[in-house]
């Protein structure tokens, strides 16, 4: 028991020391951002690897996310006879809820994960330290780059996922299942609203793009430098992006749609 | 030459220097001093924090007691801004390179040029081929890190390591790991960057052979102490038994072949038990 209770402390207070440690890092980090601005090529390159290359996976699970949405939307609507506002339905789900959230969890997959694979083992094979032997700051030079543009990246993913799948609902419903081409679009342009749906996805995907670039980043960062360490690291971003992107939707839907 | 004169024409001076990592006592009041223009050499079996020894000078890490003065600063006083400076001055060949992996070998040697002088193109050009040149590797500019043997990673990266002109140069166990031929190479190098450029150069290292015949004074250190300094003949011939086993590599000496374990007939008789 008093085992139990010991490990219990010790774990606690790592846990505490690791937050510490990863809130120095993230002002570190965006401190950096200002130095970067005068060279926008660093930024550009990671626009690159992190937002683009991600592109294919995001806009191929938005078709299939829409195209199920369509799917399933229609045979419950149909009951009710009310097949007519599918649109607005599939819009509303992936706009709020599975744009940001399902293109956030595959941008920790793809883009998280490999951030902290290529930090770690940078770090594992000197590449830090030797920058900072060269005098140059391996966190305004390497991290707030991959940050910057992960929290850029990942609105934009999100708002081309929801595009994509609103265009799969639309491949199914419509030319599928029959319904009617201008109601689909009619309705959702009636029905959804700027500041309540589309805006309050965009803030929940500026969000989860900051908390899963922090998350994937300080991982590599704090890994320990060694090859098991990194995969270790790996697996820890993906994991704790899953449960923070998670969580946090809950929190952000409650303040957002909790009034009404 | 005296310890007075050899203090007094220091680079770098390390006093009373220690060192613990967790209850693990990596240096025990350590003094040594490196020569202007000379290569100082620190000699000790892996694991007696030569690395840690070097990221010490470098203000990586924290000494717990003692300072550390490179060219009559106290490394471990300054401010960040500070130690940046001094850090262009020193340049740092690690054990691995340490190549940035993403950039071919001119963009590695360019890197340090770009990051801190404001130098126009065409001139950072000449500055990388002479650099390159200097290591014999200004053909190979456009292979990447990963395409290059670990002999010619350890050249780029001497390369990028000269490449602001620095005061002195620390090299990680430069000779670790390469073939006979690499290690002629990078030995010749590093007496030829010494002469030629005027450097102050510090080799940890435990190749004794290579390290000998370049270095001008030798520490050697085991257990967090100096057991040993002098010109390289005085290491030769020192009358300590361990330096002896040291050099000669003996299997069995004064650090003994077995690890510490109870006596041989008791844990063969101890049947029963799991270990």
């Amino acid at each position: 028991m008093l085992a139990f209770i010991q490990t219990l402390g010790k774990n606690t207070r790592a846990s505490f020391t690791k937050l510490g440690r990863a809130t120095f890092f993230l002002l570190h980090t965006i401190t950096g951002i200002i130095d970067i601005m005068p060279r926008p090529r660093l930024l550009l390159n990671q626009l690159y690897s992190v937002g683009v290359l991600s592109f294919l996976i995001i806009s191929i699970s938005g078709l299939f996310v829409g195209m199920v949405l369509g799917l399933q939307g229609y045979y419950i609507l149909s009951d009710f006879g009310a097949e007519e506002t599918l649109g607005v339905m599939v819009a509303a789900s992936l706009v709020r809820e599975l744009g940001p959230v399902v293109s956030a969890l595959l941008f920790a997959g793809r883009a998280g994960s490999a951030l902290t694979a290529e930090i770690g083992l940078m770090k594992a094979t000197e590449q830090l330290s030797g920058m900072e032997m060269m005098a140059v700051d391996p966190i305004k030079r390497i991290i707030s780059p991959r940050f910057l543009a992960g929290f850029i990246s990942m609105p934009l993913l999100a708002a081309l996922f929801s595009a994509i799948g609103i265009i799969g609902g639309q491949i199914v419903g419509t030319g599928l299942l029959g319904v009617d081409d201008g109601a689909y679009w009619s309705q959702m342009q009636a029905k959804i609203d700027f500041q309540d749906d589309i805006i309050n996805g965009v803030i929940k995907s500026l969000v989860f793009g900051f908390v899963s670039s922090w998350i994937a980043l300080f991982e590599g960062y704090d890994a320990v430098p060694t090859s098991e360490g990194v995969s270790r690291a790996t697996t820890r971003t993906v994991v704790n992006s899953a449960f923070s992107i998670l969580g946090l939707d809950f929190v952000l839907t409650a303040l957002m749609f909790g009034d009404d | 030459m005296s310890d007075n004169a050899r203090s007094q024409n220091s680079l770098v001076a390390v006093r009373n220097l220690s060192f613990s990592r967790g209850s693990n006592k990596i240096f025990k009041d350590v003094s040594m001093d490196f020569e202007r223009g000379k290569i100082t050499a620190i000699m000790g079996p892996s694991g007696t924090g030569k690395t840690t020894l070097l990221k010490l000078i470098g203000g990586q890490l924290q000494p717990a007691q003692g300072t550390v003065m490179v060219d009559g600063k106290n490394v471990h006083r300054l401010r960040r801004g500070d130690l940046f400076e001094l850090r262009k001055r020193i340049g740092m060949l690690f054990q691995s390179g340490a190549l940035l992996t993403d950039m071919n070998v001119y963009d590695n040697v360019a890197f340090p040029l770009r990051e801190h002088t404001h130098l126009p193109e065409s001139m950072i050009r000449s500055l990388v081929l002479m650099k390159l040149q200097a290591v014999g590797l200004r053909g190979a500019r456009d292979l990447m890190p990963n395409e290059l043997s670990g002999g010619m990673a350890r050249r780029v990266a001497l390369a990028r390591a000269i490449a602001l002109d620095p005061m002195m140069i620390m090299y990680d166990e430069p000779f670790t790991g390469q073939d006979p031929i690499s290690k002629g190479v990078l030995v010749h190098l590093i007496k030829s960057l010494n002469t030629f450029l005027g450097l102050t150069s510090i080799i940890v290292s435990h190749d004794v052979q290579e390290t000998s015949a370049i270095a001008d004074y030798i520490y050697v250190i085991s257990d967090g102490k100096i057991i040993g300094e002098g010109s390289p003949a005085d290491i030769q011939n020192s009358s300590s038994d361990w330096v002896q086993q040291f050099m000669v590599g003996s299997a069995d000496g004064p650090v003994h072949f077995h690890y510490p374990a109870k006596d041989l007939q008791d844990d063969l008789m101890s049947a029963g038990k799991r270990y």
